[in-house]
């Protein structure tokens, strides 16, 4: 059986994908429940606002649409290798993971009470699976962003550190790319996308030949998760489940971030040289090749080992700009 | 009197053609010039198209061909598959046709037959049409889809090698004409499909033909309920009746069974019982089976659009060439289908309380393909075999039991309700009425219900061959039929009485738990797993990666 | 969208500690039921906020089936529903009694 022997360097696949095991099972796939069970500690996530308390969106009923029990938008505290964290997850599934009213009140409340935490132990997690704003709500769901942000900000002015964490089948897009540009730091895996503008919304504008969004290996290469991650616009890459997730948020979690004026403006100053390094590129393939990508095209099939040895020889230096 | 009226007439349209081409080869931009010559109105022609590939340089050809000059051709091929294929009808270039399969055509086909702008010989099984191109509909004309031809008309076809056979076989042994497009004109074929004397004209293609990926089933679109229904399919049938030799349809209830021989079939000790030896297109769903060992042999119908590299890398379990890619011939696989297959299972859009079934409705013609074939008992098979003879018994109604026949079992899985909450099963099928509108003769049926031997939904498995009479086999049909409105207006009394003779089996009759049928049973639960499976050989298309 | 309510008394109570529980989520095809142990005795009611209208018959045999066969007593079973088939809301009858049935609370 010597054809037999794997030519594309990919390992043996597992007799079985995923067991009922929460930690193990595809973060792709999961509900925004099944994340946070294979997330935190067993046992120690506590919703608030639980779906019993029916906290329902006032506007879906107008347009004949059901609601959910917790408008697609589940935050509560559990804890993390012990620590305490706050955690927010949205659920993809429900109405595209988008932002309404209630969906992004119970998100910016949850931003406020980081700041009643210990000062040295702020931290929050925001489980991303979200298409942008509700169009049906879509006043509030905008002003919800802004809040949101606004939120995020006072509270890593205080000090907190705000993981944001992608890999959910909406991707995060439109008001959640905002959202996620926010965040003290991003963990991304592979099926994950990142953008403010999706993929459809650039071909219906732009035309199908400047971006066909049926094309779905060149959508990831442009917004997927390993682009990100090469690009430096995510700061972890994780594997499809839960147990990778949460080993890279712990260690993301042990990493010191600031958020001054200084940070900003080095920020901005990365983000003018990698424009000036890369915005003349024009396929995510001629990028990796200017970071030093010896056969781009194969970076898609890449297992994640092998990804991640090519990052860390690539990044030998913190960069912070998305 | 002249015996070779025929071969006369060939070598004078070889002679007209000639005209345009270099020795075998046709001259660029000459292929509609050359079709005019060659072709007369009210030929019988065969343009290549099934449901996967595509003579397509070909098709676009003919269709560019003056409707004064070429006109009232009668279509005899396997599949309307590309838009220009009913725009030949449209342009009035053809007029008849006789087909197996039109599935992406299906709305514009119902549409077209309705209105009368087509005249519908029959919808064929695809064994059925390759057996009439040798009867009665012998092509005059073949137009067909090669990836390289050399200078003498050698041809190879590649892993799609399909129909090629089976038309060439047909139209150049009866004075026909073979016209093939090829992607590359070479010095030396890789190996030989088709010889070079049975080929008359090369026509250069501009791209490669087209390939449709249609077995290609995204695990991640995969429900519970489908890996309950397969569950109910391996633990209620294949391993009582032990099968080893089968056919799978292309649904997404098929490949959760492929999907879980590795698991749930291993957690029941079934490996090396079941599932061995296969008649099926090369399913990158069947990938982390014939990984674990499970199977022996795949012949196949046509290949897969990404699995070539697959395929060249598992001779042991593939038929391959002396380049070392796959051999596919669909006549050939058909032919092993219907006879040499203990099982069929397949799924369909509607059945009825007879257990007829039909994936026509009134305002889709999507063809038969092969399921009708395969989806039926051979009564020529003389051979035995241990399932074969058990499903024999179970339908035995008395008689000499020495002289008992043999059974196939057919297998429809469907779920009670489709898309749309639209139900699967009905009181009549939309075929009977289109057939009546449409002056058929025949009403448009897919399978055939006393073809069928067992109907598997998630309500249970309703085991026809055990009924005694048409009432019980109406009432084990309403039994499995859920809340459709066929299945409750079953007799409540006689269903029960039927489930405990076995009639119908539940999933708990079957120590089978539906919370249990979790995605986690998916030996591969997305195309990223079915690639890994593979140790990389499988290349999927682009629309189905999301990496 | 269409509301419907069904009112039915189980054999016996449903065992179990649980005081809630949640399963599934509104999508198109699929729908959640929160499952709370708040009615006395062996009543049992199922509400239901469907997106597609009239399918209340079938609904309704769904859930007499279902409480036939789980005697869910003491539950109040309220849905979502994104257009569900009848086998996707009986699985999801399933996995919330089956969690409610837990004896951990």
């Amino acid at each position: 059986m010597n054809e037999a022997a794997p030519q594309g360097g990919e390992p043996a696949a597992p007799r079985r994908t995923g067991a009922r095991d929460p930690q193990l099972s595809s973060w792709f796939e999961s509900t925004a429940r099944q994340r946070l069970a294979g997330l935190l500690d067993g046992g120690s996530f506590s919703e608030i606002l639980g779906p019993e308390q029916r906290e329902l969106s006032p506007h879906l009923r107008q347009f004949g649409l059901p609601p959910a029990f917790d408008d697609g938008m589940i935050v509560g505290r559990g804890r993390l290798a012990g620590r305490t964290v706050l955690v927010a997850a949205q659920e993809g599934r429900f109405l595209g993971g988008a932002v309404g009213e209630v969906h992004g009140a119970k998100l910016v409340g949850l931003l406020r009470a980081v700041r009643s935490m210990a000062a040295d132990a702020r931290a929050l997690l925001i489980l991303f699976d979200t298409g942008g704003v509700r169009l049906q709500e879509a006043n509030a769901g905008e002003v919800a962003i802004a809040e949101i942000m606004h939120a995020m900000l006072q509270a890593r002015a205080a000090g907190a550190t705000i993981l944001g964490l992608i890999g959910g089948r909406a991707g995060c897009f439109g008001g959640g790319g905002l959202i996620a540009a926010c965040c003290s730091g991003l963990i991304v895996s592979e099926q994950g996308r990142i953008g403010v503008t999706g993929p459809e919304v650039i071909e219906s504008n732009q035309g199908v030949e400047e971006f066909d969004a049926a094309d779905r290996a060149l959508v990831w290469r442009t917004v997927g998760g390993k682009h990100r991650r090469l690009i430096g616009g995510a700061d972890a890459f994780a594997e499809d489940h839960a147990e990778s997730f949460r080993s890279a948020a712990i260690a993301l979690l042990e990493r010191p971030c600031r958020f001054d004026l200084e940070v900003t403006v080095a920020e901005h100053a990365r983000l003018r040289e990698r424009l000036a390094r890369l915005g003349d590129a024009d396929d995510a393939w001629a990028i990796w090749a200017r970071l030093g990508v010896a056969d781009p095209t194969r970076v898609p099939d890449m297992p994640a080992p092998e990804f991640l040895e090519l990052v860390a020889r690539l990044q030998d230096e913190r960069r912070d700009a998305r | 009197m002249s015996w070779q009226q025929r071969r006369g007439e060939r070598n004078e349209r070889l002679g007209a053609g000639s005209r345009f081409t270099n020795g075998k080869i046709i001259r660029a931009g000459e292929a509609t010039a050359l079709l005019e010559a060659v072709l007369r109105p009210g030929d019988r022609v065969c343009l290549e198209g099934d449901n996967q590939k595509q003579a397509d340089h070909l098709a676009k050809a003919l269709l560019a061909c003056d409707p004064a000059r070429v006109h009232d051709l009668h279509l005899v091929q396997s599949g309307i598959v590309l838009p220009a294929h009913l725009d030949l009808f449209e342009r009035r270039i053809a007029r008849r046709l006789d087909f197996s399969y039109s599935g992406p055509q299906s709305t514009r086909m119902a549409r077209m037959l309705q209105a009368g702008q087509i005249e519908l010989g029959a919808v064929h099984t695809y064994l059925e049409l390759f057996a009439r191109y040798f009867v009665d509909l012998t092509p005059a004309v073949a137009l067909i889809a090669a990836v390289s031809a050399d200078r003498d008309g050698n041809l190879y076809t590649g892993p799609n090698t399909e129909d090629t056979p089976t038309i060439v076989e047909a139209t150049a042994f009866r004075d026909g004409i073979v016209i093939a497009q090829a992607n590359e004109i070479v010095e030396r074929v890789p190996r030989v499909d088709i010889p070079g004397d049975q080929v008359h004209f090369i026509a250069p293609a501009p791209a490669p033909f087209f390939v449709e990926p249609l077995f290609t089933r995204d695990p991640a679109a995969i429900t519970e309920t489908q890996i309950l229904m397969a569950m109910l399919v391996i633990k209620g049938i294949y391993a009582p009746y032990g099968i080893e030799r089968l056919n799978h349809g292309i649904g997404f209830g098929t490949a959760a069974i492929e999907l879980i021989l590795p698991t749930y079939g291993e957690s029941l000790g079934l490996k090396g019982r079941i599932a061995r030896r296969w008649a099926l297109n090369p399913h990158p769903t069947l990938i982390p089976a014939i990984e674990s060992g499970w199977v022996e042999q795949v012949h196949c119908f046509g290949s897969e659009v990404g699995m070539e590299a697959y395929l060249a890398a598992r001779p042991d379990v593939f038929f391959t060439g002396s380049d070392g890619s796959l051999r596919s011939n669909r006549a050939y696989c058909q032919t092993a289908g219907l006879y040499a297959c203990d099982l069929f299972i397949g799924s369909t859009l509607q059945i009825d309380p007879a257990g007829h079934s039909s994936t026509v409705t009134l305002s889709r013609v999507a063809g038969f393909g092969g399921a009708p074939n395969m989806g039926s008992d051979p009564r020529g098979r003389r051979h035995p075999s241990a399932s074969w003879l058990k499903a024999g018994r179970e339908a035995h109604r008395g008689g000499d039991a020495a002289l008992m026949r043999g059974r196939k079992l057919v297998v429809q899985l469907v779920e009670t309700f489709g898309e749309k909450l639209i139900p699967t099963f009905v009181e009549q099928l939309d075929a009977v009425q289109f057939g009546a509108r449409l002056g058929l003769g025949l009403a448009p049926v897919m399978v055939y219900g006393d073809d069928v031997s067992h109907i598997v939904t998630e309500e249970g498995i309703a085991n026809l061959l055990l009924c005694r009479d048409a009432d019980e086999r109406e009432q084990a049909i309403r039994g499995v039929a859920g809340y459709t409105e066929v299945g409750r207006r079953r007799d409540r009394a006689a269903v029960a009485r039927l489930r405990q003779r076995g009639v119908i089996q539940r999933p708990e009759d079957l120590g089978i738990d539906p919370l249990d049928a979790d995605r986690s049973l998916l030996a591969a639960r997305s195309i990223r797993d079915l690639v890994r499976w593979s140790g990389g050989l499988y290349r999927p298309p682009a629309r189905y990666r999301n990496w | 969208m269409e509301t419907l309510s069904f009112r039915h008394t189980a054999a016996h109570a449903l065992a179990g500690a649980r005081a809630h529980a949640l399963v599934g989520v509104v999508g198109s095809g699929n729908l959640e039921a929160l499952f709370e142990r708040v009615l006395d005795g062996n009543a049992c009611v199922v509400e239901v906020v469907t997106a597609v209208a009239g399918y209340g018959a079938v609904w309704s045999e769904v859930i007499a089936d279902f409480v036939q066969r789980y005697s869910p007593g003491g539950l109040r079973i309220c849905i979502h529903d994104g257009g569900a088939r009848p086998d996707t809301v009986a699985l999801r009858l399933a996995q919330g009694v089956s969690l409610m049935a837990d004896d951990h609370e």
